[in-house]
């Protein structure tokens, strides 16, 4: 599901750990995080395949998240379960609004892959190159 | 956008990707998930991306930031590798499924029924 939509897993991890295995807030979060690794990797290799990962920007994101990641898990150790429970079901809503309003305003590209004679892309293919951002320095190549 | 390579657009171009990656590991670390939610947008709106790129660079940047959020949260002792494995494994068949799946159905109807879903798991997490 998390290849489906492009949102990282996590957000349903969490709760799923918690609510079907019982589990804390904080050991379902540091659970989900190793969960997340390879879920995260095979989806990569999949999109690494077609050409739409930017592997640069992608290393220096992993890179410089270091210090940020650090103070995210030593801030949620000092808050307590069912405090950081609640700040996790307000951000699964937030969440689950991004997604309607990245839905709602997304036209055709939501549309299935045509069986039928069209000139739509199939949603797979790698994305027309003015899209893509290069690594140059530049924001967008147009 | 006019295309400038000059070293203060370079240097711009840093300070958001450090800007980015910092407050995605700062999600990813506080609340466990990935990052995407934060990476994806910013990337669109401040560096350009395609949605699809956007995604992609985001799932390999993940692989960094879940990966080093779960070594710090190791050490506090939080991580259950058995229970990683046990949602890890049929996830990673569902990213397969998914992506196959993708080409066949309508991603719209799927995108809110998800979202219907987290809201859902939403008022349950906080029931509990």
């Amino acid at each position: 599901m998390a290849g489906l939509l492009g949102v990282g897993g996590g957000v349903l991890f969490v709760p799923g750990l918690v609510i079907f295995l019982g589990l804390g807030q904080h050991q379902a979060e540091a659970t989900s995080l190793l969960a997340i690794v390879p879920v995260a990797l095979v989806g990569t290799y999949r999109q690494d395949r077609y050409g739409h990962v930017e592997r640069h920007d992608a290393l220096m994101l992993g890179l410089l998240s270091l210090a940020g990641a650090a103070g995210g898990v030593a801030l949620a150790n000092v808050l307590s379960g069912s405090v950081l429970r609640d700040a996790f079901a307000a951000l699964m809503v937030l969440i689950a609004a991004q997604l309607v309003y990245r839905t709602l305003s997304a036209g055709d590209d939501a549309a299935p892959a045509p069986k039928r004679p069209s000139t739509l892309p199939a949603s797979d293919d790698p994305a027309p190159a003015p899209k893509r951002s290069s690594s140059g320095g530049r924001d967008a190549l147009d | 956008m006019s295309p400038d390579s000059t070293a203060g657009a370079s240097s711009a171009r840093s300070l958001k990707l450090i800007v980015i990656g910092t407050v995605a590991g700062l999600f990813s670390g506080l609340f466990g998930v990935g990052g995407g939610s934060v990476i994806v947008p910013l990337l669109v709106l401040w560096l350009a991306y395609g949605e699809r790129e956007a995604t992609a660079t985001s799932l390999a940047a993940i692989v960094f930031i879940a990966g080093f959020a779960a070594a710090v949260q190791g050490l506090y002792g939080n991580v259950d590798v058995g229970y990683a494995a046990l949602i890890g494994v049929p996830a990673i068949a569902g990213v397969l499924v998914g992506t196959w799946l993708q080409q066949r159905l309508h991603t719209r109807s799927i995108a809110l029924l998800f979202a219907a879903l987290l809201v859902a798991s939403a008022v349950e997490l906080v029931l509990r």
